[in-house]
């Protein structure tokens, strides 16, 4: 297993504010792992960090050897938050663009995915429910022959049909040699799809291990630990 | 998802019961090729790291056993596999037992109940398949 993503004292400060403070961690390929922690609690400002979205205030944040930048693009596939696709395109039109823009995408393997779900090509983003759009937000990322995928909240506010087919597309997507960060607040639903668990609180770790460890040490879930240790 | 996990146990360990389970009741025959691990990661819903600790336990249990290129497969072994199918149903059993001993059932008492049950649920279910079929009389009657 080599070490696929290091940080080293990375801190980000809004201001005043602290959103990730003097993270130390490393990462190894062929794992799928959440990053789990409460609104606020800084993992949109580290998987940002990740994506050179932002720079860190302080510390190193390496991703194969190299920061963020140019060389890392290729290695990274992030799902943000948000949607960005151009809603006035077709899928075919965001599938050239993807096809264009990254080196590594696997058109054939998209349009499979597409067609399992019976999304076709001439379909319009527009007239697309959330749901559609955000599964085929994950289909483009997970197109990708990345080595990194972070995923940002890929599972909130869709139903639970379309959170299943998002967890099988993670799980039939499994590659030893690549990672998977998942960014979320729902954990029971992705527990058991995970091998490692990060929670974050206030930009701290507080904890990074596999979650058959926390469910062998503690007697019970990963979910129940987390309503514990953030309990409002 | 299609498995259901338990809280408060390792997934691992829990897929390798429910995988275990099929092997003694014969869904995977004696021999027979288990499916790959990335497929059995799929139907449960789980990954695929946790499904083969789940197979690596099977494994070392001796049930099941692997060929380098060929896969995994079930054991020969019809001893250790019914050996196993008594093990498992002997600790229902027990759990059962106990339970019942909560309500004031004691062991013989326990078997007369277990009859009388098994008795009532044949008669209703004769019952309830004779009306199927009167019903499907009267409307072939009607036509």
């Amino acid at each position: 297993m080599s070490v696929l993503l290091e940080c080293r004292n990375l801190t980000k400060r809004f201001g005043k504010v602290e959103a990730v403070s003097n993270l130390t961690f490393t990462m190894g390929s062929g794992r799928i792992i959440g990053l789990l922690g409460p609104n606020g609690s800084g993992k949109t400002t580290l998987t940002k960090m990740i994506n050179g979205l932002l720079t860190p205030t302080k510390g190193e944040l390496y991703i194969q050897g190299e920061k963020p930048g140019a060389a890392t693009h290729g290695l990274v596939s992030y799902l943000p938050d948000k949607n960005y696709l151009n809603k006035r395109q077709k899928v075919s039109q965001v599938l050239d663009f993807f096809d264009d823009f990254y080196e590594d995408f696997n058109r054939r393997k998209a349009e499979s995915m597409l067609a399992d779900l019976q999304i076709d090509g001439s379909m319009s983003l527009k007239s697309m429910s959330k749901g559609t759009l955000e599964k085929l937000q994950l289909i483009l990322v997970m197109s990708r022959e990345a080595k990194l995928y972070v995923l940002d909240e890929p599972i909130a506010g869709v139903d639970p049909a379309a959170r299943d087919y998002i967890l099988r597309t993670i799980i039939s997507n499994y590659n030893p040699e690549a990672t998977v960060l998942i960014s979320t607040h729902l954990i029971a639903d992705i527990e058991q799809v995970l091998d490692d668990v990060i929670f974050i609180k206030q930009g701290k770790i507080e904890l990074f291990a596999p979650v058959d460890m926390v469910r062998e040490k503690e007697g019970r879930s990963v979910d129940a630990l987390f309503r514990e240790v953030f309990r409002c | 998802m299609a498995w259901e996990f338990e809280s408060g146990l390792p997934i691992y360990l829990q897929a390798a019961d429910m995988v275990q389970k099929r092997v003694i009741k014969g869904d995977y025959p004696r021999g027979s090729r288990l499916p790959a691990v990335r497929d059995l990661a799929m139907e449960a819903g789980v990954n695929p790291n946790t499904m083969q600790r789940a197979l690596l336990l099977l494994e070392e249990r001796g049930i099941v056993f692997s060929q380098r290129t060929a896969g995994r497969f079930v054991t020969e072994d019809a001893q250790l596999l019914e050996a196993l199918k008594y093990q498992t149903a002997r600790k229902q059993v027990l759990s059962f037992v106990k339970r019942m001993d909560e309500l004031g059932y004691g062991p013989e008492e326990l078997e007369v109940l277990f009859r009388r049950v098994i008795q009532e649920e044949s008669t209703a279910a004769q019952i309830s398949s004779e009306n199927i079929m009167a019903g499907q009389e009267q409307a072939h009657g009607s036509l």
